[in-house]
C-alpha cells in the first residue's frame, strides 16, 4: 500500500480543524464559512473511510494498509494498521462527526469556531486511537482525546458543566496513569511496544496479572463499569448534545476495544484468570444500572445508564471468549453507537425546543410531533433489542456466547434485557403517549429537514443490519477467528509449561 | 596555564562583557535601553563562542578542576538562551516599574556567568565560588523592584535562607575534604571509601544546599515567596535558569566522586523526589495567586526532574536533561502569557483575573491551553514526552514505587492546571487586557507554544542530542 491512507484519515479532521482556526468567519453570519469546513472535511473523511471499507480485504488475516515509520529513534515506531475490527469503529466514527456536526445547527449559539475545532481534533484522535498499532502511539491518541473531551463538557455543558467536566477529566487520567506505567513495563520486558511483535512474542505470564489490571483499570473507567461509572451520567447530562453524541458513539468504545486489542490479545492467561471478575461487574452493569436507569427522571441520565448497562452486555461477550460472544459485542458496540447518538439526538431535538430534559416536562407529544414519535420508537426498540434492529443481533449473539461458558450468567444477563425494555418503554410512554399537561408544548414544531436527515441517516443503518448484518459479520469474521485461536493457543502452551494456577474450565 | 586560557573565551568574553558594561553605565547617561540591548547581543555571542567548540571534545582545564565536555556545553547553550529569553521578555515589565535600570542586565549577565562556571566545574571550590557568584546576583534581583515591600522581603528572604544552605553546603565540602584530602571530583572519587560516615556526612549536607538550590521539598520554603515578591521578570528567571546550573551540578556531583556510593544518596534523591512531587501536587491546589502556583507547580516538576536522576543510570541522567529542557520551555511561555497580563499599566497576577481570558484573547488562550496542559503532562503535547522519559527511565531501574507515586501526583497536579483552564475557559469574561505586546514577549510565547505542540512530529530530535551525555 503506497498511499498512507490512514494517516490522511486521521490527519485530515486535524487539517480541517487548523483551516478554521486561520480561516476568517463572520459572527454574524453564525459562522457559515466554518461551518462548511467542517461539513466538507468530515464527510470527505466519511467517503475515504466508506472506500477503506470497500478496499478492506475480509478473507485475510492480520493487519492492512499497515504503515510503519520511526519516531521515537530505536524505541518506538510510528506504526498503524487496521484489521476487521478496527474498521468498522472507524466507519463509526467518520458517520457520526459528520451528524453530529450538521446537528449542531440549532444547539450550539456561542463559540461555535472553537466547538467545531474541538469535534474535528476530538475525531482525529478517536481514528488514531482504532488504527493505532503501538502501545505508545495508542495512549498518545486514547489520552489525547480528554483534551477536546473537557473542553467540549467545560464550555458548551450546562450548569454544572465544571464539576463534570472535571470529574470526567480527573476519572480517566487516573484510569489511563496506570496504563501507561503498564506499557513502560512492557517495553522493558519485552523490549517493544509493537503490538504485532508482541503478539507473536507473547509477555511472560508472571507480569501479566498485574499489567492486565494496569490496562484494566484504564478500560474500566472509560467503558465505564461498575463501580466507577459515576462519571458518564454527569458528563452526559452536562454535554452538549453534539457532545453527549460524540461521548456515547465513540468515545465509550474506545474501552471495548482496548479489551479486544489488548488485553485479550496482549494476557491471554491473564484474562482466562480474571474473566469471573469481568462477569461479575458487567452483571452488576446490567440489572443494577438497569434499575437505576428505571428511576432517573432526566432523559439524558436515563440514556446515560442505558450506556452503562449495555456497555455491561459488551464486557460479558468480550470476556466469553468465543467466537459469538465477541462477535456481539462488536456488532453491540457499533449498534449502541447509533442507537445512543440517535437517542440523544432526540432529546436533544426536544431540549432545543423546550430546554427542559425532565421527562415530566413532557407528555402527549405524538400529537404535536407525529414525525419525532415515528424516529424515536425505531430507536426505543432498537434499545430495547427487539428483533429487526441492529440492537438485537448484538444482544443475542451475546447472549449465545455467554450461553456456551455459564448459564448462570447468561441467565443472569438475559434479565438485563427485559428491564432494558421496561425503562426505555416507560420513558417512551411519558414522552410521547400520555395526555398534553404541558400548554408549552402546544408550540413546538415537528421535525425540521436536518433533523429528519440525521435522524433517519441513523435509523437506516440500524434497521438494515438489524434484517442483515452479513456485512458487518463478515468483516470481522476473520479477526476474531485469529484472535481466538492465538488465545487458545497461549492458553494451551501455559498449561503445558506447568501453569500452576486454575484456569476457568 | 596559557594554553587553558584559549578553551574558556566564553567565560572570559562574558566577564569583560560585564565589566565594560558596569563602565559604559557610570560614564554614559541614561544609558539603560542601551546597556540591555548590548548584554543581550552580548549573551547572543556567547552563545556563538560556544557552539564554536567541537561537540566531542572532552577537555579538563586548571589541574581537572574545570571541565568543558558535551554536557556542559549543552547546559550552557540552555543556561544562554533561556536567559536571552528572559532578558528579551523583560523590557516592558520594568519599564512600567520604572526600574529598568543598567543593573538588571549586568547582574543578570553575571548571575548567567556564576552558573556557567557552575556547570563546568569539577572541583568544590570551582562549584562553591560559580554558585556564590550567582547567588549575590540573585539577591539583588529579587529585590530589584526595591520600593515595594514585596519584592524587598522576597530579596531578604532569598538572602537569609540561602545563606544558610551556602553555609551547610560548605560545611558538606569540608567534610569531603577533610575524609578524602581533595577538593577535586576526580581524585575523590580514587579516594571514596563507603565506609567513611564522614564522607555521607558530607553528601548529605552538599544535597541539602542543592536541594535548596532547586527548591526541592523540604527546602523549598523560600520559593512561593520569592516568586510571589520578585518582580515578574525576574521570577521568570528563578524558575529557569538557576535550575539548569544547579542540575548539572546535582550530575555532576553525585555521578563523578559519588557513583560508587549510590547506596547512600539514592534513597536521598528518592525521598527528595517523592517529598517534591506530592507536595508540589498537594500545595498548589489552593494558591490563589499565578506565581506562588507557579513556584508550587515547579517544586514538583523538579521532583520528576530528580526521579530521573535517582535511578543511578545514563538513561535517568538524560530523561532528566529532557526533563528540564521541555520544562524551561514550558515555563517561558506561561511567563511570556503572565507579562501579557496587563490593563491601563498595572499588571494582573490572580489566577481570577484571567476569568474569560479565551474571549477577548483567543490566541494567546489557546497558547495557554497547549502550556497548561503540556505543564500537566497530558498527551500528545511536549510535556507528556517529558514525564514519559523520565518513568521510562525510573521503570527499567524497577523502581515501581517511585513511578506509580510520580504518575499519581500527576493526577493530582492536573486537578490545578485544569482549574486555570477553566477559570479562562468557562468563567465569564472580564475587561479585556492591554494588547501592545512588544516583539521579545510576541517571540518566546509563539515559539515555545509552537515547540511544546510540534514536539510530537519529531520526537527523537532532542532525543539524539542529550544521548550523546554519557556521564557513566
Amino acid at each position: 500500500m503506497n498511499f498512507p491512507i490512514l494517516s490522511s484519515l486521521i490527519l485530515l479532521p486535524s487539517v480541517g480543524a487548523l483551516f478554521i482556526l486561520f480561516v476568517k468567519s463572520d459572527p454574524s453570519n453564525n459562522y457559515q464559512s466554518s461551518k462548511y469546513v467542517a461539513l466538507f472535511t468530515s464527510f470527505a473523511n466519511f467517503l475515504i473511510s466508506i472506500y477503506l471499507w470497500y478496499l478492506f480485504d475480509n478473507s485475510i488475516s492480520g493487519f492492512q494498509f499497515i504503515e510503519d515509520k520511526q519516531w521515537l529513534k530505536g524505541f518506538v515506531n510510528y506504526k498503524v494498521g487496521i484489521d476487521g475490527i478496527s474498521i468498522l469503529f472507524i466507519l463509526l466514527t467518520t458517520l457520526i462527526t459528520t451528524l453530529s456536526i450538521i446537528s449542531i445547527n440549532n444547539s450550539i449559539s456561542s463559540r461555535l469556531k472553537e466547538f467545531l475545532i474541538a469535534i474535528l481534533v476530538m475525531e482525529s484522535l478517536m481514528i488514531g486511537v482504532f488504527c493505532s498499532l503501538d502501545l505508545v502511539i495508542f495512549y498518545l491518541f486514547f489520552e489525547g482525546g480528554l483534551i477536546p473531551m473537557f473542553l467540549i463538557i467545560g464550555i458548551w455543558g450546562g450548569s454544572r458543566r465544571v464539576y463534570s467536566a472535571f470529574k470526567f477529566f480527573l476519572f480517566t487520567l487516573l484510569g489511563s496513569i496506570l496504563m501507561l506505567a503498564a506499557i513502560i513495563t512492557i517495553y522493558w520486558i519485552s523490549d517493544t511496544t509493537d503490538v504485532i511483535a508482541l503478539y507473536e512474542l507473547g509477555i511472560d505470564w508472571k507480569y501479566q496479572n498485574l499489567l492486565w489490571l494496569a490496562f484494566f483499570s484504564s478500560f474500566a473507567v472509560k467503558t465505564p463499569m461498575w463501580p466507577v461509572h459515576t462519571w458518564l451520567p454527569d458528563a452526559h447530562v452536562e454535554a452538549p448534545t453534539a457532545g453527549s453524541v460524540f461521548l456515547a458513539a465513540i468515545l465509550l468504545k474506545l474501552a471495548g476495544y482496548g479489551f479486544i486489542r489488548f488485553s485479550l490479545g496482549l494476557f491471554p492467561i491473564a484474562s482466562d484468570f480474571f474473566t469471573p471478575l469481568i462477569y461479575s461487574l458487567s452483571l452488576i452493569a446490567i440489572v443494577f444500572i438497569s434499575l437505576v436507569a428505571l428511576m432517573q427522571d432526566d432523559m439524558k441520565k436515563l440514556i446515560a445508564y442505558s450506556s452503562v448497562a449495555h456497555m455491561g452486555f459488551v464486557t460479558l461477550g468480550i470476556f466469553t471468549l468465543t467466537q459469538q460472544g465477541i462477535e456481539g459485542s462488536i456488532i453491540q458496540m457499533i449498534s449502541h453507537g447509533l442507537v445512543s447518538a440517535a437517542l440523544f439526538l432526540c432529546v436533544g431535538v426536544v431540549y432545543d425546543r423546550t430546554h427542559s430534559r425532565l421527562i415530566s416536562t413532557y407528555g402527549g407529544i405524538v400529537s404535536i410531533m407525529p414525525k419525532y414519535a415515528l424516529v424515536f420508537m425505531i430507536f426505543t426498540l432498537a434499545a430495547i433489542g427487539l428483533p429487526g434492529t441492529s440492537g438485537f443481533i448484538g444482544e443475542f449473539l451475546i447472549l449465545l456466547g455467554a450461553f456456551q461458558k455459564n448459564f448462570m450468567v447468561a441467565a443472569i444477563a438475559s434479565s438485563g434485557v427485559i428491564l432494558a425494555a421496561a425503562y426505555m418503554l416507560w420513558l417512551y410512554k411519558r414522552v410521547i403517549f400520555g395526555n398534553l399537561v404541558n400548554k408549552d408544548l402546544l408550540k413546538i414544531p415537528d421535525l425540521n429537514k436536518s433533523e429528519i436527515f440525521i435522524l433517519w441517516s441513523l435509523a437506516i443503518p440500524i434497521l438494515f443490519f438489524g434484517f442483515y448484518p452479513e456485512p458487518l459479520i463478515n468483516t470481522i469474521e476473520v479477526s476474531i477467528n485469529d484472535l481466538i485461536k492465538m488465545y487458545d493457543l497461549n492458553l494451551i502452551s501455559y498449561i503445558e509449561s506447568g501453569g500452576d494456577h486454575l484456569l476457568n474450565d | 596555564m596559557i594554553d587553558n586560557l584559549n578553551f574558556i573565551y566564553p567565560e572570559i568574553f562574558i566577564s569583560l562583557s560585564i565589566m565594560f558594561l558596569l563602565l559604559l553605565g557610570v560614564f554614559k547617561k541614561n544609558s539603560s535601553n542601551l546597556i540591555y540591548n548590548l548584554s543581550i547581543v552580548f549573551l547572543v555571542f556567547t552563545l556563538a563562542l560556544i557552539f564554536n567548540y567541537p561537540p566531542q571534545s572532552n577537555i579538563s582545564l586548571f589541574n581537572d578542576s574545570y571541565k568543558i565536555d558535551y554536557f556542559s556545553s549543552f547546559m550552557k547553550i540552555l543556561t544562554l538562551s533561556s536567559g536571552i529569553f528572559v532578558l528579551l521578555v523583560s523590557s516592558k515589565y520594568l519599564k512600567i516599574f520604572k526600574i529598568f535600570q543598567i543593573e538588571y542586565s549586568i547582574l543578570i549577565l553575571c548571575s548567567i556567568l556564576g552558573m556557567i562556571v557552575m556547570i563546568s566545574s569539577n572541583d568544590l571550590i570551582v562549584f562553591y565560588v560559580g554558585l556564590e557568584l550567582q547567588s549575590l546576583a540573585l539577591y539583588v534581583l529579587a529585590s530589584f523592584n526595591r520600593d515595594q515591600i514585596r519584592s524587598s522581603e522576597a530579596g531578604l528572604k532569598y538572602f537569609v535562607l540561602s545563606a544558610l544552605s551556602s553555609g551547610l553546603l560548605l560545611y558538606g565540602c569540608s567534610l569531603i575534604y577533610g575524609f578524602s584530602g581533595s577538593t577535586n571530583f576526580i581524585i575523590i572519587s580514587e579516594n571514596i571509601n563507603s565506609t567513611q560516615f564522614g564522607l555521607t556526612f558530607g553528601i548529605v549536607f552538599i544535597l541539602v544546599g542543592l536541594a535548596f538550590k532547586i527548591s526541592a521539598v523540604p527546602f523549598h520554603m523560600w520559593a512561593p515567596d520569592v516568586y510571589e515578591g520578585s518582580p515578574t521578570s525576574v521570577t521568570l528567571f528563578f524558575a529557569i535558569v538557576p535550575k539548569i546550573a544547579a542540575l548539572t551540578v546535582f550530575i555532576r556531583f553525585l555521578y563523578v566522586p559519588f557513583i560508587n556510593a549510590i547506596d547512600q544518596w539514592q534513597l536521598i534523591i528518592i525521598f527528595l523526589s517523592i517529598a517534591s512531587m506530592v507536595f508540589g501536587a498537594v500545595a498548589a491546589i489552593g494558591q490563589k495567586n499565578l506565581k506562588r502556583l507557579i513556584a508550587y507547580s515547579s517544586i514538583g516538576h523538579m521532583g520528576y526532574a530528580l526521579a530521573g536522576l535517582s535511578t543511578g543510570t545514563n538513561e535517568g541522567i538524560q530523561s532528566s536533561i529532557i526533563y528540564i529542557s521541555i520544562y524551561l520551555i514550558m515555563n517561558l511561555g506561561l511567563f511570556s502569557c503572565l507579562l501579557m497580563m496587563k490593563r491601563n499599566d498595572k499588571y494582573y497576577e490572580n489566577i481570577e483575573d484571567l476569568s474569560g481570558f479565551s474571549k477577548n484573547h483567543p490566541l494567546i488562550s489557546l497558547s495557554l491551553l497547549i502550556i497548561l496542559f503540556s505543564l500537566a503532562g497530558i498527551p500528545p503535547v511536549a510535556g507528556f514526552f517529558a514525564k514519559f522519559y523520565v518513568f521510562t527511565a525510573v521503570i527499567k531501574e524497577s523502581m515501581y514505587f517511585l513511578a506509580i507515586i510520580g504518575l499519581l501526583s500527576t493526577v493530582i497536579s492536573a486537578f490545578y492546571y485544569l482549574r486555570i483552564i477553566k477559570i479562562i475557559y468557562f468563567d465569564p469574561e472580564k475587561e479585556k487586557y492591554d494588547t501592545d505586546y512588544n516583539i521579545g514577549l510576541k517571540i518566546s510565547l509563539s515559539l515555545s507554544t509552537l515547540l511544546i505542540l510540534l514536539y510530537f512530529i519529531f520526537p527523537s530530535r532532542l532525543v539524539e542530542i542529550v544521548s550523546r551525555i554519557n556521564i557513566i
